[in-house]
């Protein structure tokens, strides 16, 4: 059965929706992101899971059991979960350790347990030998250890995590994705993360939800986001990418200023009238030369119109012979060209992922 | 969330305040249109309150000392404000503690400094300008209309001096930077640049100065009446004389209510309108300019506006408060205890007062501040709806003389249902209201200072609203909110406007009886009472620097 299950729900804010019909089941032990812009209502449809707000239609259930609905809604402190804020929120007037054992000592456990417990998590997330320390002499890493530790703890049905790393230098936060991926194959815990980094939800989560205007767009592993965008938003802010506007004409999908054949896109029939496509800058291969015919990728002429090599890779803007568009492509670090040179590109209409219709 | 326990506690606490700001407000509009003997609506009370020509001159007297009182205001603060703030002048140290000196005196006693000094004949200054001259008699005379504004204006510039100072303080260098490529001197630079951005705070705190003097009782009680004339306070408060027109008295406050709100809201949208004002928060570095043989010159002007607010006065207290007489000068034979130990232990009255001063004004704080918090906390959390408006009800008594506030406590609480003239209630909730606006805004602040995901991390973890309110709000109040309670405490002991209709035989404070001992020409035992009150609220200020730092009594109560 299913852990958490968001059903319908929305949220609004006198005159402006902030979530709109967002559902969402997750099973026990998944870690799922909610991905987007800021203001998106990520953070909100957070809060609600949380219980800090009340949604305005539709139910969250837990368990089998509905905890939030327009009528009724469990408090916080009701629902056995933890959350792990932008802020840290670690209390000021209470030691690491003292911060750690709260929820325990709200749980009334029993002394020994708490202190086993405590010390047992502070291992974990390797802060035991600053147990005893103020948060205000902590490094803002280890104060999110200790957030970390606080949430985990408890051994909470399910932990929510509020932009934890937004406050983090980057090279702390890369560090700090992994960790929170650990702790998760460690302890098992149901957990939703949000996020507007796209790189935090890709490392550490096993679906995202990707958000925009309060809807979900897609929801779905990271790779087959990725490799199969279902709509223009998520094509756009998952990694970069060319939108190609396509027209089913007889045999061939004719854009601008060439065509490539119906067959070759591996569902044919999908494809019918007015069609965007998503084609990532690495998908596209550049030539000097007219590569042989008889491969399925389409070859079209073109010249480089811009240039940028940015050390790891090289960013290019070819236009096709033509037309009107200009495609990024990447490619690697040694393989150079010219501006106007003329270069012929590989499409392959195997990595063109077709977009619903707006 | 409607499952709140806490809920009940909430409204009761909007009860609370509404029967503090609301109702004494409520009932003084319906006291002013209620027939002193049938209760019927009429608008006879307007008519005895502005009928007389002796009240209407009264009016224009308090709004001609109001003017001129700010006009001198102004005159003193900016340029201490802009020397201290922009320039190298010497001594700034010296000259914020004389200004901080100024403000800790309450002003009545700074009227009573004031005779000493300036009475005629045996004032301080008339006495040395006629022993240096060999003239019969000095042209000092502080009973008169220009000593009464002089009075006013140095107990009321330290507000003209913090705000300008405040604003100065935010304009980078770069902005006079920018002038000076263009061309322009430092003095072209200054009256181009500078001050026309501090324009807005400056006239903010001329309003303030403004209403600050119109709305005063003790210096033109002290200077005015001698003197035989009259401003609408000292009007007000002999209305109340035996027997008290309370409805006449409505009337009659009822324009002082209206100016002071009209001008607190003006100068709310000076201050507001941020584009006018340089709020680069941190620009660049600021550079002091070079004033050269011309600081001295800056710092003998401060000096001279403080030796007249705080280091003649204190001076001339100092000397009464420890004199067996004071006209008999510095002299050690001249000097006892005599005084002190009077008005702390041989005098019941005294003794009774002065107990009754630092008990009221405790317990004021403790409501003000309780009360103030829970307000706080209840808009920041959004705990019931239309919370804004409790917001605007808490700052109400901002914009209410203290006079006013007090004739609409005695015709709200002289007569059932709840009757608490007579008692010492009706002082400590006067004075709980009146600095409500005070606790509410540090409270506001301290609150703010708390992440409110701190208070969410507690709840989520398990603990209720309530819990999480005692283990993690509170403690991390409690800073705060000592700095809080000081800033309501200091000026509750020395608060006189409101308190001199609302105390009754037995529930004398200090400021009460130095007021009622001042017709007997006791100067020794006035100044007496006066230095107890300036030295706990140093000692009190002290303790406040140790716990918020070095500005907070001037910036908080201020703005």
């Amino acid at each position: 059965m299913s852990r958490l299950v968001l059903t319908d729900v929305s949220r609004r804010f006198g005159s402006v929706t902030a979530v709109d019909r967002f559902s969402l089941s997750l099973p026990a032990g998944e870690f799922v992101s909610l991905l987007g812009p800021s203001g998106c209502g990520k953070t909100t449809t957070l809060r609600m899971i949380a219980g800090f707000l009340a949604p305005s239609d539709g139910t969250i259930a837990m368990d089998g059991r509905v905890i939030s609905s327009p009528a009724s809604s469990l408090p916080p402190e009701k629902r056995n979960m933890s959350m792990i804020f932008q802020s840290y929120a670690i209390w000021p007037n209470m030691t690491v350790a003292e911060n750690v054992a709260f929820g325990l000592e709200v749980r009334r456990r029993p002394k020994a347990e708490i202190r086993e417990r405590v010390g047992r998590i502070l291992e974990v997330v390797q802060m035991g030998h600053l147990a005893s320390r103020y948060p205000q002499e902590l490094s803002g890493g280890q104060q999110q250890r200790v957030a970390l530790a606080r949430a985990i703890v408890v051994q909470p049905a399910v932990l929510l995590l509020d932009e934890p790393l937004s406050n983090l230098d980057a090279n702390l936060r890369e560090e700090m994705r992994y960790e929170i991926r650990r702790l998760h194959d460690e302890f098992h815990i149901t957990t939703v993360y949000v996020t507007h980094d796209q790189a935090e939800a890709m490392v550490a989560s096993d679906r995202i939800a990707v958000m925009n205007q309060g809807r979900v767009e897609q929801v779905d592993a990271p790779r087959a986001l990725y490799a199969r965008p279902r709509t223009r938003f998520v094509a756009g802010f998952i990694g970069r990418t060319n939108l190609l506007d396509g027209e089913s004409r007889g045999e061939d999908v004719a854009f601008d200023g060439f065509a490539i054949p119906r067959r070759s896109f591996p569902e044919p029939a999908a494809i019918q009238g007015r069609v965007c496509f998503s084609l990532r800058p690495q998908s596209i291969v550049l030539h000097r030369q007219a590569p042989p015919a008889g491969s399925h990728a389409s070859v079209v002429p073109g010249q480089v119109v811009q240039r940028a090599y940015l050390g790891e890779h090289w960013d290019y803007a070819v236009r096709p012979s033509g037309s009107g568009l200009a495609l990024r492509v990447t490619t690697r670090p040694h393989e150079v060209f010219e501006v106007d040179e003329k270069v012929w590109l590989e499409l392959d209409p195997g990595q063109m992922a077709a977009l619903l219709p707006e | 969330m409607g499952s709140d326990r806490s809920l009940v506690v909430w409204l009761l606490l909007i009860a609370l305040l509404l029967l503090l700001v609301i109702n004494p407000l409520a009932r003084l509009l319906w006291a002013s249109f209620e027939h002193p003997d049938t209760g019927a609506f009429t608008l006879e009370n307007y008519a005895a309150a502005y009928g007389r020509w002796r009240n209407v001159e009264a009016l224009i007297n308090s709004l001609v000392v109001g003017l001129s009182a700010a006009v001198v205001c102004t005159i003193f603060g900016v340029p201490m404000a802009w020397a201290v703030s922009r320039t190298d002048m010497p001594a700034k140290g010296l000259v914020w503690a004389a200004v901080l000196g100024t403000f800790i005196m309450p002003n009545y006693l700074g009227a009573v400094a004031w005779i000493l000094m300036a009475g005629p004949n045996a004032g301080w200054l008339n006495r040395i300008y006629s022993a240096l001259t060999g003239a019969a008699a000095g042209p000092f005379n502080v009973y008169s209309m220009t000593g009464l504004v002089l009075v006013i204006a140095c107990y009321s510039f330290p507000y003209m001096f913090v705000f300008t100072r405040s604003a100065l303080d935010l304009i980078s260098s770069e902005m006079e930077d920018a002038a000076s490529t263009l061309g322009a001197g430092a003095l072209r630079t200054t009256m181009r640049v500078t001050l026309p951005l501090a324009l807005p705070a400056i006239m903010g705190a001329f309003i303030v100065a403004f209403l600050e003097a119109i709305a005063l009782f003790g210096t033109p009680a002290l200077i005015a009446l001698p003197a035989r004339f009259q401003v609408m306070t000292t009007t007000l408060w002999q209305m109340f004389e035996f027997p008290p027109r309370v409805q006449v008295a409505a009337a009659y406050a009822m324009p002082l209510l209206l100016i002071t709100v009209f001008l607190f809201w003006l100068q709310y949208r000076l201050i507001a309108r941020k584009g006018f004002v340089a709020l680069t928060g941190k620009g660049g570095e600021r550079r002091l300019m070079h004033l050269g043989p011309w600081r001295w010159v800056m710092l003998g002007y401060c000096l001279f506006v403080t030796s007249l607010s705080f280091f003649m006065p204190m001076v001339v207290i100092l000397q009464a408060a420890f004199a067996r007489a004071w006209g008999r000068g510095f002299s050690w034979d001249n000097v006892t205890l005599r005084n002190l130990r009077f008005v702390l232990f041989d005098q019941t009255a005294t003794r009774t007062a002065t107990v009754n001063t630092f008990v009221y004004a405790a317990a004021a704080s403790v409501i003000a501040l309780g009360l103030a918090l829970a307000i706080a906390y209840i808009v920041a959390r959004r705990l019931v709806p239309l919370g804004r408006v409790l917001t605007y009800v808490a700052m109400a008594p901002f914009v209410i003389p203290g006079i006013v506030l007090a004739i609409g406590f005695y015709a709200a609480y002289t007569a059932k249902p709840l009757v608490l003239y007579g008692t010492a209630w009706i002082l400590i909730l006067a004075f709980a209201t009146r600095f409500l606006p005070i606790a509410y805004t540090n409270s506001d602040a301290a609150l703010r200072s708390i992440n409110p995901e701190l208070e969410d991390a507690a709840r989520i973890l398990g603990g209720g609203r309530l819990l999480a309110l005692r283990r993690v709000v509170a403690p991390l109040l409690r800073r705060g909110l000592a700095g809080a309670f000081i800033l309501v405490f200091i000026p509750a002991t020395r608060e006189l406007s409101s308190a001199i209709f609302l105390y009754t035989t037995g529930t004398q404070v200090l400021s009460v009886l130095l007021f009622d001992k001042s017709d007997e020409g006791n100067f020794e035992l006035l100044s007496s009472m006066g230095l107890i009150l300036v030295v706990v609220t140093v000692a009190l200020v002290l303790v406040g620097f140790r716990l918020v730092g070095r500005d907070f009594l001037l910036r908080r109560t201020a703005t």
